[in-house]
């Protein structure tokens, strides 16, 4: 009558040793673990940022400015295609409307050929006519395609700028439509990290015009003469005192070059101030050289994202493809701006919407509250078991002690993140675990009071309690499930736990300790349980 | 060895004669809790309100009266300063600040270099207004959703009556617990929700189990009334009932206890959960299924396919 099958025993076993593989690493400190042999499983629980010390970041891709540069762009290109077509189109009133390009042919004959011309230029868009005016704006598909490659684009810069930071395993990865996470382990102080990341870092070049005065543009009220434009920099008018008034350009609005073309850039010294030198590719460099010849005695601006950081006089022209930025530096500074030129620029600006870091130590003394309250809880509970069930209370523990090896080993295995919430959903499971065995010996005890022989209490109880334990146990797996969905960073761990936690707590229940159920009976054919 | 017994074998306390009871206490408390949280309201953290927390640590025992002195000035708003745990331990928490995200960032900066370098920064956290949003969003879909879908899973394994029994006890619950966090104004924030959903599902749990039983009895016992029967399923399954909320609560008031200071609110809405779920399952949730119009033909009919389905099919 009492029978538990071969293959169920060697699962049961089989599923031990698992455990005990799997788990046994994080016993190990990190050296020794790290010079296991290849074929044994060598792999630690993966800690959150919560309880390893580190910094979680959570980036926004300005994507309305990406689909304005494109925009841009894309007008730029209309422009030239409308020029050097043959014969080439009139057109007036070329611009950007909202996420639209419109103009107007002056020839309604060539309404035909700027369509064709619009569709090749501007993929992914719904063009519309109407009398001589063309507005082409991009669909769906073109907006998140724009949204896509800039913030593919960024995750790329981002980790080029942490790279070049010296942090340690970053994770940075892509969430939602438009948003980056960006996790530095072991990161204290991100404000240095913030600081880089918050630069867009676009650098181009522009000659100043000395035609106009910067006295009659860029004041307010103010217009500056077609073809250039006002921008700030660093300096204040009287130098030293912070409250002066930032000085202003005039530069032309059309970029000689742009950082694209560098190659690399570092911050050294020259006249013992820190300077930031640069180096072009062969076209930059080229192009460099015919700009600084034709416009020898010149001032031009160096322009980092719209400001201006140093306007010197090309003294000869500049031929090697390589010069200095000597602007208002500190060591600091003129480092950052070096690694920035050297990592490129981001297609758009980020903003940080989140932060969450916490310390090395905070993170360790979690660990250790979480140990504590963890091993307390199992006595306890063990102790509880021993004093309620007897002897089945002990099996329950043997299945319990079992359960958090398990637990431990599918973490490791998975290498899913343990989160401090994570440790409190061990902790709960813990005293969630033994329900399942509850349920079974109550009704066990409940057969045997009905006059049953043990065999068939045992035999019954087992049977009976399983479509309960069933039940039970899947309405808070779907609690688990829908945390895990809807839940972020430390909750998500705690879904996982709680969820891994149910499936090894009722294989254990159902399993584990119905085969030390089944063996004792085997072994001692008691004439009435000890229950 | 004499085994401890927490209900004896023979126990018929006569739970469905105190629904009148429980009926109006419960009543009463869920008002209370409805008005408290619309009256007082919850204490936000910064998940959902947005804002700035950082947790610091002085190396002697902290001057928060100096200390708030220093960040009060810096124009920041409200600026809440606690002692957590230590008493070298503070934790500030600086409103949402006015404008868009790079306002909170520059008000953390501002906060640190007001605190000085003196101190050990354990939690810099902020969340600015966006996320908040999005934060209260997934919250409150992750409730529902959890609701929705337990009910959907009892109606589909069990008749509709039980489904939203379980479900009535389900709301009970979770509003006790929102007005637990109002009256005693304890922080509600991410790690709230995620104790919200699992109290959720112990709830469920529980009730469940007495549900089951009320099953196994209504086709056992086709004579007896309703009343007597929900007396007698939930007696039988009193025993279970109190011994898995034991152990549950064990293991929690350890993780109150020495779990540390970061979990403590975590730890107090799952003690409570735990208490109110056990409550509701014996008190409320059987007992509403007099009220229901249970009627037993259903049950009768699918008694064959259910009978079969209890049989393990290995």
């Amino acid at each position: 009558m009492v029978h538990f099958p071969k293959w169920k025993t060697a699962l049961v076993l089989l599923v031990t040793l698992f455990g005990l593989a799997f788990a046994a690493p994080n016993l190990l400190s990190e050296k020794t673990a790290g010079s296991l042999p290849g074929w044994l499983p060598s792999q630690k629980i993966n800690l959150g940022l919560d309880l390893q010390g580190g910094s979680h970041l959570l980036l926004e891709v300005d994507v309305k400015s990406v689909i304005k540069d494109r925009l841009e762009s894309t007008v730029d290109a209309l422009r030239n295609e409308f020029r050097s077509a043959d014969p080439q189109i009139g057109y007036q009133g070329l611009g950007t409307k909202g996420d639209c390009v419109g103009f107007a042919v002056r020839n309604a004959d060539d309404l035909a050929r700027a369509r064709q011309i619009v569709r090749k230029v501007m993929q992914n868009s719904e063009i519309e006519t109407q009398g001589s005016q063309i507005n082409a704006c991009f669909n769906e598909v073109g907006i998140r395609d724009a949204e896509s490659s800039a913030v593919q684009q960024s995750i790329e810069i981002v980790r080029r700028r942490i790279d070049e930071t010296g942090t340690r395993e970053p994770t940075i990865q892509r969430q939602g439509r438009d948003r980056i996470l960006v996790q530095l382990p072991g990161v204290k102080d991100p404000e240095r990290i913030k600081q880089i990341l918050g630069k867009t870092a676009k650098m181009t070049f522009h000659l100043v015009d000395a035609t106009n005065s910067v006295a009659q543009s860029c004041g307010p009220g103010q217009r500056p003469p077609s073809g250039s434009i006002c921008l700030p920099s660093d300096e204040r008018e009287s130098a030293g005192s912070p409250g002066g008034q930032e000085v202003m350009y005039l530069v032309k609005r059309r970029a000689m070059l742009s950082g694209d073309s560098l190659v690399d850039s570092q911050a050294t010294f020259q006249e013992g101030r820190p300077v930031v030198s640069f180096r072009f590719d062969a076209v930059g460099a080229r192009r460099f050289g015919d700009v600084t010849r034709a416009n020898v005695k010149q001032l031009f601006a160096i322009v980092l994202d719209n400001k201006v950081i140093s306007a010197p006089r090309i003294q000869e022209p500049i031929l090697g493809g390589s010069g200095i930025i000597s602007g208002n530096f500190t060591v600091q500074t003129a480092q950052d701006l070096a690694l920035l030129l050297r990592a490129g620029a981001l297609p758009a600006p980020l903003t940080v919407l989140e932060e969450r870091t916490v310390g090395a130590e905070l993170g360790a003394d979690s660990i250790a509250a979480g140990e504590f309250a963890s091993i307390l809880a199992v006595m306890l509970v063990i102790v509880f078991m021993g004093a309620a069930y007897g002897l089945f209370g002990l099996m329950a523990d043997v299945a319990l002690i079992l359960n958090i090896v398990l637990i431990t080993a599918l973490l490791s295995l998975l290498q899913a993140t343990l989160t401090l919430p994570g440790i409190a959903g061990i902790v709960l499971t813990i005293g969630m675990a033994v329900d399942a065995n509850v349920l079974i010996f109550e009704r066990i005890r409940e057969e045997q009071k009905n006059g049953r022989t043990p065999i068939s209490a045992v035999d019954s109880g087992y049977q009976r309690a399983l479509t309960t334990i069933v039940d039970a146990n899947i309405t808070t797996f779907i609690a688990a499930v829908l945390l895990f969905q809807f839940g972020s960073g430390p909750v998500k761990g705690f879904a996982v736990t709680l969820a891994i936690g149910l499936l090894t707590s009722m294989f254990t229940a159902i399993m584990v300790t119905r085969f030390m159920v089944v063996t004792w009976l085997i072994r001692t054919k008691p004439k009435k349980l000890p229950l | 060895m004499r085994l401890i017994s927490l209900v004896p074998s023979d126990t018929r306390v006569n739970f469905v004669g105190f629904r009148k009871l429980a009926g109006i206490v419960s009543l009463i408390l869920c008002v209370a809790s409805v008005g408290l949280f619309f009256v007082k309201g919850l204490n936000y953290g910064i998940d959902f309100r947005g804002g700035i927390l950082m947790e610091v640590r002085t190396p002697e025992a902290a001057n928060l009266s100096e200390l708030r002195a220093k960040l009060g000035g810096l124009g920041l708003g409200e600026v809440q300063l606690q002692e957590f745990g230590k008493n070298t331990d503070v934790l500030i928490r600086i409103e949402r600040q006015a404008g868009d995200e790079k306002a909170q960032q520059a008000a953390v900066e501002t906060a640190k270099k007001a605190i000085g370098d003196g101190v050990e920064y354990r939690r810099t956290e902020f969340v600015g207004p966006k996320v908040g949003g999005e934060l209260i969003e997934a919250g409150i879909t992750a409730v529902l959703a959890a609701m929705a879908a337990m009910l959907v899973y009892i109606w589909f394994r069990f008749e509709w009556q039980f489904g939203v029994g379980a479900v009535i006890a389900l709301i009970h619950d979770v509003v006790l617990t929102i007005g637990i966090f109002s009256l005693l104004g304890l922080e509600f924030n991410l790690s709230t929700v995620a104790a919200i959903l699992t109290i959720a599902g112990y709830s469920i749990n529980d009730t469940v189990v007495v549900f089951d039983r009320v099953r196994e009895n209504l086709r056992k016992y086709k004579q007896m009334p309703l009343p007597d029967l929900l007396n007698l399923s939930t007696n039988d399954t009193l025993s279970r009932t109190l011994l898995t909320s034991l152990t549950t609560l064990i293991a929690l008031v350890a993780l109150y206890l020495v779990g540390g200071e970061v979990i403590r609110g975590f730890s107090f809405a799952m003690i409570w959960g735990v208490l109110v779920g056990t409550y509701s399952s014996i008190f409320i949730a059987a007992p509403l299924l007099i009220y229901m119009n249970l009627r037993r033909t259903g049950l009768i009919v699918g008694e064959d396919d259910d009978a079969e389905a209890e049989t393990p099919a290995r």
